[in-house]
């Protein structure tokens, strides 16, 4: 079963240069939300920087994680 | 795409997203949604008054299967506005608060006063609402 520091390790590890604060939302390892903030988001649009974090998880996003709710900024700043 | 004449759910699919100028594809009605980031949307969209057609994915999991493959995104729900993906409860609350999605859909009512067009039912249940 996914855990909040798994998928916090695995995003950091997809998206060079990322920082990944996540929550498991329900304590049932299926509900987590994430606060990802990467330069690598930069210029992009909300939908490509959330498909960049998605395609990390393919399948298992529906699946085993049944959602992944997601706020993506390109710095801490904004 | 030759398989999309094998396909009458996914060209279904795609024909809702080009006939309707707002479309959500969600778990549930917009009076009774299934999921909370479903329920979230629709009220992003009530609050905003905005008459669109809605979709209920849950009574055949082809749709969902298809509409992620079509869109190239994982989750429930997925709106549309004239024809492209504007992303599900995340990024529509988000646009929602910063204002943006009232221009998105400010502009399409100025644009031109047509009324969405009633789809064909029979296969995805399209509702069209008035919130």
């Amino acid at each position: 079963m996914p855990d909040a520091a798994s998928i916090k390790a695995r995003i950091e590890a997809g998206i060079p240069g990322s920082s990944a604060d996540v929550d498991d939302w329900t304590g049932g390892g299926d509900h987590f939300h994430a606060t990802v903030v990467a330069e690598a988001f930069a210029g992009l649009t909300r939908i490509q920087q959330h498909r960049m974090v998605y395609e990390i998880f393919g399948e298992e996003i529906g699946g085993p994680i049944h959602a992944l709710s997601l706020k993506t900024q390109p710095s801490r700043s904004s | 795409m030759s398989d999309q004449n094998d396909n009458p759910i996914r060209q279904a699919i795609a024909d809702a997203i080009s006939e309707n100028e707002v479309i959500l594809f969600m778990k549930g009605s917009p009076e009774a949604p299934m999921c909370g980031f479903s329920a979230r949307t629709v009220a992003a969209l009530q609050a905003l008054d905005t008459r669109f057609a809605a979709v209920d994915i849950l009574p055949d999991p082809r749709i969902r299967q298809e509409l992620s493959a079509l869109s190239q995104w994982p989750t429930i729900p997925q709106l549309f506005v004239r024809g492209e993906l504007v992303g599900g409860a995340d990024i529509v609350t988000e646009m929602f608060e910063s204002g943006e999605l009232a221009g998105l859909l400010g502009a399409d009512e100025q644009g031109d006063a047509t009324e969405p067009a009633v789809a064909d039912g029979s296969v995805l249940q399209i509702e069209n609402r008035l919130a």
